[in-house]
């Protein structure tokens, strides 16, 4: 009896050493904390973070930028408006409820009546449920970037959310600044689930069980995620092994890791493009295609990459980065001073002028010393500049009232598409349809409008793209801003952690299928 | 006493409604909250319905009336970012920041004494030298810098204090989530105390060591030396309780250097307390958490600085409170 006790107690214990052996803990520290564990409240970094781990997408973008299917396994146009899609069977909510397309469409309805993304659904006309496993996505008009916004499409249990809370709130209550049910409690169909939560401070994540993505590498069995603010505290915290995976890490310190033998930087170059834009209403001189032009031949862009950035980052000639679809080879940064010079003078301005400048100062990676560079370099065409930097918190009311004759304007296109860049930042000011929301140069140029209008329409895919190239050409001959370089993205990974598998452009890396090895 | 703690009470609610009523009129400079919670292609329109549904638009009177009579029955706003009643996320934060607070306090008294007493009484001695020398360092390198080199040499060189955070933490009678009841808790507390202490060490060495020498010149101490008393109760008990009183003065001032040095120890430590949740409120305009906070602290200045009166009062008891007060 004794022996056979022992035998099991052996077993046991080498059971219990297989599966330790296999599952992983995974201690992550971000710079910042999604708000809310509703997918829905805020369109942000944190929040699709946190949805690729609690919800799962229709599709998802793999790391060449092509789609990958997820909740939905296939997919096909019916016609000029309609794209069907095909649900995948047999998966399960975190309580328990299966996944068919009325939890789907439930989704797509919330998601409609959302603030942050009502924006991107504008398009559409209705989902249609044609049976179980099948729903229509249809357009108003023929629209192009319909899979584009079924990444956004993380499906929500819509019987979970369903009923009221303790509080007599419904649950499925969206509200941004009042806790609602679905703020503090989620069930998705997900790699993990949420075991605790403190906000701001961690919040502990578990693998559920029940995960439908068999295939799945990922060995990752419990992530914890401490935001970390500051750079330096979380860099350190790396290098000490206290966290495994980091993000982002400050230009500064990539050799502290890259020296490091228990951590290892990964890093892959940004989509997010860094531009000053021109105040034309504010000064006479920006009016003059010459003196935009003169800017950006004086503005040395692969220097500021270079110095400043200490070659974190893609100098930029145009909006969209490579792999977009309006994005041109040809399009290379400029930099003669002397043929700035030349502009100038030709534009009756050799004697220069002074403007104001604006420039936040915790926004994007080094901006007020990147706003300083720019500045000291207009300096040479006998442009005066004025600088100012200031925190994003104060600086966002300032670029809305378009303050300062130059404003440094970082934007990500939210469905990583070329088209979202013009609209927001290049496009005349319109406020009925929100577009030249951004557009603080105050350019106008409304061929380039009508293209991009074009462009939305086009669902030949070959077609828009060729039509994007040609607007990000006219913006180029025409001056219409001054690209700087696009963000490079860092992370830091300890010892084992192989993250460059599951990293992206767009920051959202897939952690259910990350693989750790002891 | 009680004339004293009534008049202390008025002076207190009083300095509160002059920080609600600044600290509100400056909320609007210090960003606009919206860009903080909605995504970047929110529309202004949009943004405009949001402003309006949470009473941003309303004119300030309106709103500073609305925040006053809910702050009177104890609802100082409600946090943007945390969703819950700012006192309520103040609250909770508050035992890390005691914790931290209470292990400098610890390691200023423990450190400064002993050393100011031995100072003071051997001043010509190497070591003497070596601890005024150190603590000019210290009064001259800011306290991240401290933070960051603690963190350098400890923890990623020798690999022995973990970098950051509170580590595990142990429920104290369900009332209090304590890291000093754990190894883990404690070898978490090390750095940011020390980081946090290390400001105010040197003054206090200097300051005891300094009051220290003047006591030791005093007929009384050369009469206790004189009658043969033993020189630890001399030193410990004569002199030094006659050394307390600009001590325990300072240490009631310090108290608010040291609200304002735990912002920088916990943001440099990640430590989960109040500093720390300022700072994070400020980057995201969380205008009500803002204000919370404000008062809170107000309210902590008021409630040491009475401590310390009436502490003055046991200690030395020729000081009259009620006079004081006037």
């Amino acid at each position: 009896m004794k022996k056979i006790l022992k035998s099991m107690a052996g077993m046991v214990l080498a059971t219990t050493l297989a599966v330790g052996a296999q599952a992983a803990t995974l201690k992550v520290a971000y710079d910042s904390d999604p708000v809310s564990l509703d997918p829905h409240e805020q369109l942000s970094g944190g929040t699709l973070q946190m949805s690729h781990l609690l919800f799962d997408p229709l599709v998802r973008w793999d790391k060449d930028m092509n789609f990958e299917p997820r909740l939905a396994t296939k997919w096909e146009r019916k016609d000029d408006l309609t794209m069907r899609f095909h649900l995948r069977q047999g998966v399960k909510f975190h309580s328990g409820n299966d996944f068919t397309a009325k939890d789907v469409k439930w989704t797509f309805d919330r998601l409609r009546s959302s603030p942050d993304y009502k924006a991107i659904f504008e398009a559409f006309a209705e989902l249609k449920v044609i049976d179980d496993y099948t729903i229509d996505l249809v357009t108003k008009k023929p629209f192009p970037l319909v899979l584009n916004n079924a990444t956004y499409i993380f499906s929500m249990d819509s019987e979970f959310y369903t009923g009221d809370d303790d509080k007599g709130q419904p649950k499925d209550r969206l509200v941004k600044h009042a806790g609602s049910f679905a703020s503090r409690n989620a069930s998705g169909t997900g790699p993990y689930i949420v075991e605790r939560r403190q906000q701001g401070v961690r919040t502990d994540y578990k693998r559920f069980a029940d995960y439908w993505d068999k295939q799945s590498p990922g060995n990752v069995e419990t992530i914890t995620l401490t935001p970390i603010k500051e750079g330096p505290t979380r860099v350190a915290a790396l290098l000490a092994g206290d966290v495994d995976f980091i993000f982002p890490v400050p230009p500064n310190d990539h050799n502290r890791i890259y020296r490091s033998s228990n951590s290892e930087l990964v890093v892959l170059p940004g989509t997010r493009v860094i531009t000053l834009q021109l105040n034309q209403e504010r000064v006479e001189a920006f009016k003059d295609k010459r003196v935009r032009q003169a800017i950006n031949y004086a503005i040395n862009n692969k220097g500021i990459v270079d110095r400043v950035m200490r070659g974190f980052a893609t100098a930029a000639g145009q909006q969209g980065p490579k792999g977009y679809a309006g994005y041109v080879e040809g399009l290379k940064p400029q930099y003669d001073l002397e043929k700035a010079r030349q502009l100038m003078k030709e534009a009756g301005y050799e004697k220069g002028f002074s403007i104001t400048m604006l420039a936040p100062n915790n926004r994007y990676v080094n901006d007020a010393r990147i706003a300083q560079a720019a500045a000291s370099m207009l300096a040479k065409i006998n442009i005066k500049v004025d600088l100012k930097t200031i925190p994003k918190a104060q600086y966002w009311p300032e670029f809305d009232l378009r303050a300062a004759d130059i404003m440094m304007i970082g934007w990500h296109s939210d469905t990583e598409d070329s088209a979202n860049f013009t609209e927001y930042l290049t496009a005349c000011t319109d406020e009925s349809t929100g577009w030249g929301q951004y557009n603080s140069g105050n350019y106008c140029n409304h061929k380039v409008d009508d293209m991009i209008r074009l462009a939305n329409q086009e669902t030949d895919l070959a077609k828009r793209a060729a039509i994007l190239q040609d607007v990000e050409r006219t913006l180029y001959e025409e001056a219409a801003y001054v690209p700087l370089h696009w963000q490079n993205l860092a992370w830091g990974a300890g010892k084992g952690v192989q993250a460059e598998s599951v990293v992206n452009v767009m920051n959202f890396p897939y952690l259910g299928d990350l693989v750790v090895t002891q | 006493m009680l004339l004293f703690l009534f008049r202390r009470l008025v002076q207190g609610l009083a300095v509160m409604f002059v920080i609600s009523l600044i600290s509100f009129s400056i909320q609007d400079n210090l960003g606009d909250p919206l860009r903080e919670m909605v995504g970047q292609s929110v529309s202004e329109a949009e943004r405009q319905a949001l402003r309006e549904e949470m009473g941003l638009n309303d004119p300030f009177l309106a709103q500073y009336g609305r925040f006053i009579s809910k702050a009177v029955r104890g609802d100082l706003g409600t946090s943007y970012f945390f969703k819950e009643p700012a006192l309520q996320v103040i609250m909770d934060k508050l035992p890390a920041t005691l914790e931290l607070v209470f292990g400098a306090t610890l390691l200023i008294v423990f450190i400064s004494v002993p050393s100011g007493v031995y100072c003071a009484i051997r001043p010509n001695s190497w070591l003497t030298r070596l601890i005024l020398g150190v603590s000019i360092l210290g009064i001259s390198i800011p306290v991240f810098l401290t933070a960051i080199f603690c963190i350098y040499l400890f923890s990623i060189e020798l690999g022995w204090l973990p970098s950051y955070g509170r580590g595990e933490l142990v429920s104290v009678f369900g009332l209090w989530e304590s890291g000093y009841f754990s190894k883990d808790g404690i070898l978490h507390l090390v750095l940011p105390c020390f980081a946090l202490a290390s400001i105010m060490l040197p003054l206090f060495i200097r300051l005891i060591r300094s009051e220290m020498v003047e006591a030791l010149h005093t007929e009384y101490v050369k009469f206790a030396k004189a009658k043969g008393l033993r020189k630890v109760r001399v030193y410990f008990v004569h002199a030094l309780k006659n050394t307390m009183l600009p001590v325990l003065t300072v240490g009631g001032v310090q108290i608010g250097t040291m609200v304002a040095y735990t912002i920088l120890t916990e943001s440099v430590f990640q430590w989960p307390g109040m500093g720390f949740l300022f700072l994070e409120a400020v980057h995201r305009v969380d205008t009500p958490l803002i204000v919370a906070y404000l008062i809170v602290v107000g309210g902590i200045f008021v409630i040491v600085n009475t401590l310390v009166d009436i502490l003055y009062g046991l200690i030395n008891p020729t000081v009259n409170l009620a006079r004081t007060a006037q």
